[in-house]
Parts: structure tokens; C-alpha cells; sequence
């Protein structure tokens, strides 16, 4: 009997047919990978399994698929792991699928070509350096780098793409492999464009303010490359530096949520919307054309609310400070009159790091 | 067990049923609730953005608070979010003793200081009624089976990922800690398609469409899957899901949405004998009038 089931999803366009499940035997030692299994597959039962793999090592990115619904490469899951997952939930089959957010070419291989790579040409993949040519090579101090060392090491395997939830429901979102690599550009302290990019991704309606931060890319992501953090650091880089007051509220709404924090210590829900809408000031959002044309759609949910008693007219109008709000304004006036923004990545830290603080405390300079 | 108690926001906010049901359960599972009324927001991602020392500052008041309730065996919170949030802080605060040292510095004028310590925890309810009340004993309350009911769970972003953050590896029944509630209350788990993805709360002022459609595709997924509500431990994901569905429907091209969408302890709270008004169940968009007339229905035959 074999050591394991491999359920694969089968499908070729040229026959015609709809895409089935099929299940192969596999003779293999818990510690090998899913990717071994495909190939004992396609070598002893079925050659025309279709699979992309190249390095077997977690290196090439060329392997991604689903296994048991999530996304990963086959060549960095061990088989016996996987098949545990699988006895948990579906009686032992481990299950194989092609990666999601793409369309499928053929067994197992997606086409990247019309997603993931149309993506990333989308963001300008390539320096754009100011003024003249050097006479040498562009000298760029390496600490200045290591900010971006890590949407450096993204291996294009478009796993990320294939988990993200934004994605699923909107196609046209930029996607989070594309927006680690924008941050890779913007992150450089050589590139000229940095202000253009940011305004660019911030305005477009599927970009940067389009992610829903569900962590998906994060927790798939086999280089941690952590994407969506990524994106956030876009975010913040847009609003706080360049202060770009994009159309999609994203300023806005980054401004009436800690300006209310600032104000109160805890939220206060019903300025948020409102504030939100007229780049984080109440007044404007109820004067302004754009604060109107958000704030009218948004008006049924907020009589909802009156009415179903969730919200009573007093807490719509009125929100109590905490009793030592004093405190939190005080952290928040100390912390935002720093030059330096601190960030501590773990990425580049480690993660069991006690120690010196200079080399290990990465640091994002403010513009 | 005594803990000290962080409601969030939007339990106080929009949601008030959240806050009002849990303080009704919580003496039903022998829970003293401290309230920590003088923390502040755990920024929800937003002020993550904004800037990251900032929030953790702001995180780590709150924490330091919590530490000094004396007697409490941890801290609990009630949002998915504030769970992720706070998270999220904490794992940087444990990681390095310097920068540790440095937020404590901005503390200090209060004499505030989060300290490091191996068994202090931050846990949601749902957490918290798994690993430190623990099933069995919640079986031995139950009252009121919630025998007929098929709940679909809905966890919310922050309480399952990234899996390392959140202590998967020692804890990955995480995983499915909704899932098996819902069965020791009695009730029918529902699988579907939406349990872990994402309610699209986040970005309702920035991207309404992306937002809308999550909501109304996992409403949608759960009545084909034949749920009668959906219960979740997370507000957040609760506005988008009820206060937004009539909206989320046009966005799915749905006409019979319609489904409640319970709180996590309004659920516990039935099951433990309480009476649907006492949890505040009167006060959502989609009305919960279907889920109690189920229930009687269940303890009349």
C-alpha cells in the first residue's frame, strides 16, 4: 500500500472536458516534499501531469500551488506534514490544486503571465533615478538598503497572489507581490520618483488603499517577505511624508482615525466616517463635493444604526475622553516631534534579538 | 478567575450589545471582569501604519495597566482586532529588551512599564474559554443546548493569522477553536467557504466595492451552506457583516440575505440560560428573531 494519496485537480483546456480530481499512490518518506510526490506521480502513473518546478529548493518560485487549500511551494512541504493536516480535515488525501486569483493553463500551472506579471510591470519595476548619470555606478551607502532588503527577497513564485482576499473579489487590485515591489523602488533612497510613485498607487482605485489587511500574503509567503506590511509602509510613506490627499480617502482616513485616537484615547466611531471623507477634517467632508459624494451612500448604514438602538443620538454626537487622556497625548506629541520615525522590523532584527540596540533597531528615515 | 479586561472600542461604540452581553456572561463562567477603563485604542492597524513606535506605546500602556490588576490571572479582550493589534505590539516588545526598555522610557512619567514575563497573556474570550475554562467545563454549564441551530463561525483576520504571531504552534486547535465551541454549545458547525477570509471592514471608506463584496459573499456562501446565523468574536467584522449587510446584498447581486450574525458571548450567553433581550439581541441591523424562535421550537419538543 502506498505511504500517501495525492488528490490533484486535472484539468486541460484542449480536451474539452471540465476539470476533475484524481488520485495517485505515492511511495515516499514523510520528510520528502509534495513536490517529490508530483513528480513519483507523473514518472510512474500519468506523464502528463501538468506541474512548473525547476530548483526543488524553495529558490526558483516556480512550484506554487494550493495544498489543502492554502497556498504554498510543493517543493517546501513535506509530504507527511501535509498529510497530517489532510487526516484532520478530509480523511487523509492530501489535496493539490493550481493557485487561486490566476487562470488555470493546464493540471497545475497558472498563467502567471496575465496576473502576477502584468502586475508588476504595472508599478514601474525599475529605478528612476534623478539628474545625471553618474560617471561610475550609483553608490548608495548599504545601511541605506537594508530597509528594503526585504521586499528585495521575493522570489516572484506569485503565492501571495494566489492567497490574497483582496483579489478574490476585486481583479483589478494591484496585488500584494506587485506592492512589495513598488516599496522596493520606493524604499530606495537612489530613486528620483518616490513622491510620483506613491501618488500614483495611493489615487488608483485598486492600489495601495485597496488592500483589506487580512494577513493572508503574511502567512503564506515562503521568503517572509511579509507584503502587506509592505504596503503599509506605501501607506504611511504617502500619508505622513508626502501627505497625499488621495481620492480613495486613504489620507483621510488614516488622519480622522489617529486624530480622533489623539483626541479621545478610544474611538469615536460616528467622526470617523465623516472624517474620513474630508481628508480627516469634520467640516470639510460636509462641504466639500467629495466629502458629499462619499457621505450620502454611507447615510442608510447610519440610520441603521439610529434604528436598530445600536446608536443613540448621544453617542453619535458626543464621545468621552478617557479620564487621563492627558496620557495619551502627551505619548502622542513625544513620539511624533522625533525626527526619526523608529520601526523595529523583525525581519531584519531576528527574532530572539537582545541586543545592541544601533544594529539591530532598523531605522526609517523621515523625508 | 479574575482578569483584567479590555472591552475595545467599538464593544463601547457601535456595538454595545458585545459589551453589554459579555458582562452578562461573564458571571455565568465564574469570570471577574476588571475593566481597564482608562486604556486607550489599540490602533486596529491604523495607527500601525501611521507609526509603529507610536502604537506600540500606546499597546504597551495598556498591557503595563493590565499587568497591574492585581490578582488577574491575564488579560482578556473581546475583538478579534484588538487581539491582533495588540498582538502584533507585544511580539515586538518581547523580541528585543532594548526597544523594550525605550517605549517603557515614554511610560515612565506615570510609572507605567510593560514587563516581559513568560506566563502573562493577552487573550480573547474565545482563547480564553478554550484554554483556561476549557470546554468540558463550559459543557457543564450549558443549560439551554443550542440543539437545531447551525452557527457558520466567522473568526476574523486578526485572530487566525499570521499563525506565528498568534501562537499556532503551541496552541493549533487556534485553528478551529469557533468551530468547536459552537459543537460544545450544542449547535451544528457549518462549513463554508468564508470561516477565515476576510470581512472587508478595513477598507469600507477606501475601497466600498472590494469592502462590500467580501461581506456579502461570505453572507451569501453561509445561507448555501445552510447556516442559520453566523456568530463571531470580532465587532469589527460584525459591522461589516450586519450593520452593512443590506448594502453588502447589491454588491453580491443577492436578494435574500437576511442572516443574523451573532457576538461571540451573546452565543455563549443563550446557551448558558440567558434571555435573548438580556444579550442585547434585540439591538442588531438583521434581526435575530428567526434564531430564537429556532430555540424555543428546539426546548418546546
Amino acid at each position: 500500500m502506498a505511504d500517501y494519496t495525492l488528490k490533484i485537480r486535472r484539468f486541460n483546456p484542449e480536451s474539452g472536458d471540465a476539470a476533475y480530481w484524481q488520485d495517485f499512490g505515492i511511495d515516499l518518506p514523510p520528510e520528502r516534499s509534495v513536490l517529490d510526490g508530483i513528480l513519483q506521480a507523473k514518472d510512474r502513473e500519468d506523464a502528463s501531469i501538468g506541474i512548473r518546478c525547476s530548483c526543488r529548493a524553495a529558490i526558483c518560485g516556480s512550484c506554487g500551488v494550493r495544498i489543502n487549500g492554502k497556498s504554498r511551494l510543493a517543493c517546501n512541504t513535506r509530504i507527511g506534514e501535509a498529510a497530517a493536516e489532510a487526516a484532520a480535515s478530509n480523511g487523509g488525501a492530501v489535496v493539490v490544486e493550481p493557485m487561486g486569483n490566476m487562470p488555470v493553463l493546464k493540471d497545475l500551472i497558472v498563467d502567471m503571465d496575465a496576473v502576477h506579471w502584468k502586475k508588476v510591470q504595472r508599478v514601474v519595476p525599475w529605478l528612476l533615478p534623478e539628474g545625471p548619470p553618474p560617471d561610475r555606478e550609483y553608490l548608495v551607502p548599504a545601511e541605506a538598503m537594508i530597509d528594503v532588503t526585504q521586499s528585495m527577497a521575493c522570489i516572484h513564485c506569485g503565492v501571495c497572489v494566489s492567497a490574497c482576499l483582496s483579489l478574490e473579489v476585486d481583479p483589478d487590485f494591484i496585488g500584494p507581490a506587485a506592492l512589495a515591489k513598488a516599496y522596493r523602488f520606493v524604499g530606495d533612497p537612489r530613486d528620483g520618483a518616490t513622491e510620483e510613485r506613491l501618488a500614483d498607487l495611493a489615487e488608483d482605485p485598486h492600489g495601495i488603499y485597496d488592500c483589506t489587511h487580512c494577513f493572508a500574503c503574511i502567512e503564506v509567503c515562503p521568503k517572509d517577505v511579509a507584503p502587506m506590511s509592505q504596503i503599509m509602509r506605501l501607506r504611511r510613506r504617502a500619508t505622513d511624508d508626502f501627505e497625499i490627499k488621495d481620492r480613495n480617502n486613504g489620507y483621510g482616513h488614516e488622519q480622522a482615525f489617529t486624530t480622533l485616537i489623539e483626541k479621545y484615547g478610544t474611538l469615536h466611531e460616528a467622526q470617523l466616517l465623516p472624517r474620513s471623507f474630508g481628508d480627516g477634517s469634520l467640516l470639510k467632508s460636509q462641504i466639500s463635493p467629495h466629502g458629499l459624494k462619499n457621505l450620502i451612500p454611507a447615510a442608510p448604514t447610519a440610520i441603521r444604526g439610529l434604528v436598530s438602538g445600536k446608536v443613540s443620538p448621544r453617542k453619535a454626537l458626543t464621545h468621552p475622553k478617557l479620564p487621563d487622556q492627558n496620557q495619551v497625548r502627551r505619548i502622542f506629541k513625544q513620539i511624533e516631534s522625533k525626527d526619526e520615525r523608529l520601526e523595529l522590523n523583525l525581519y531584519i532584527v531576528g527574532e530572539a534579538g537582545e541586543g545592541e540596540p544601533e544594529e539591530q533597531v532598523g531605522k526609517e528615515g523621515v523625508e | 478567575m479574575k482578569v483584567a479586561y479590555w472591552p475595545g472600542c467599538v464593544s463601547r461604540g457601535f456595538t454595545p450589545e458585545l459589551h453589554g452581553s459579555m458582562a452578562a456572561v461573564a458571571p455565568k463562567l465564574d469570570i471577574e471582569l476588571v475593566e481597564l477603563d482608562r486604556a486607550n485604542c489599540c490602533g486596529a492597524g491604523v495607527i500601525a501604519e501611521h507609526n509603529q513606535e507610536l502604537v506600540d506605546t500606546l499597546n504597551a500602556r495598556t498591557f503595563a495597566m493590565a499587568q497591574s490588576v492585581e490578582g488577574a490571572a491575564g488579560m482578556m479582550n473581546i475583538c478579534s482586532t484588538c487581539q491582533g493589534a495588540q498582538s502584533e505590539c507585544q511580539e515586538r516588545l518581547d523580541a528585543d529588551g532594548d526597544y523594550r526598555e525605550q517605549i517603557n522610557a515614554t511610560l515612565a512619567p506615570e510609572q507605567l512599564s510593560y514587563e516581559r514575563e513568560g506566563e502573562w497573556w493577552n487573550k480573547n474570550l474565545l482563547w480564553l474559554l478554550v484554554e483556561e475554562i476549557g470546554l468540558d467545563n463550559l459543557r457543564e454549564r450549558v443549560v439551554r443546548p443550542l440543539e437545531g441551530l447551525r452557527i457558520a463561525p466567522f473568526y476574523g483576520c486578526y485572530i487566525v493569522r499570521p499563525t506565528r504571531r498568534l501562537g499556532f504552534a503551541d496552541h493549533p486547535e487556534r485553528h478551529s477553536y469557533l468551530d468547536m465551541l459552537i459543537e460544545a454549545l450544542g449547535a451544528e458547525s457549518v462549513d463554508y467557504a468564508g470561516a477565515r477570509k476576510c470581512c472587508g471592514f478595513p477598507v469600507i471608506t477606501m475601497a466600498r466595492t472590494t469592502s462590500l463584496r467580501q461581506a456579502g459573499r461570505h453572507l451569501a456562501d453561509a445561507i448555501d451552506a445552510g447556516a442559520d446565523c453566523l456568530v463571531t468574536p470580532c465587532p469589527l467584522c460584525h459591522l461589516n457583516l450586519d450593520m452593512q449587510q443590506p448594502d453588502a446584498e447589491k454588491f453580491v447581486e443577492r436578494d435574500d440575505l437576511g442572516i443574523p450574525v451573532l457576538h461571540l458571548p451573546q452565543m455563549v450567553g443563550l446557551a448558558l440560560g440567558l434571555e435573548p433581550k438580556e444579550l442585547g439581541m434585540n439591538k442588531h441591523v438583521v434581526s435575530t428573531k428567526d434564531v430564537q424562535r429556532k430555540l424555543s421550537a428546539a426546548a418546546a419538543a
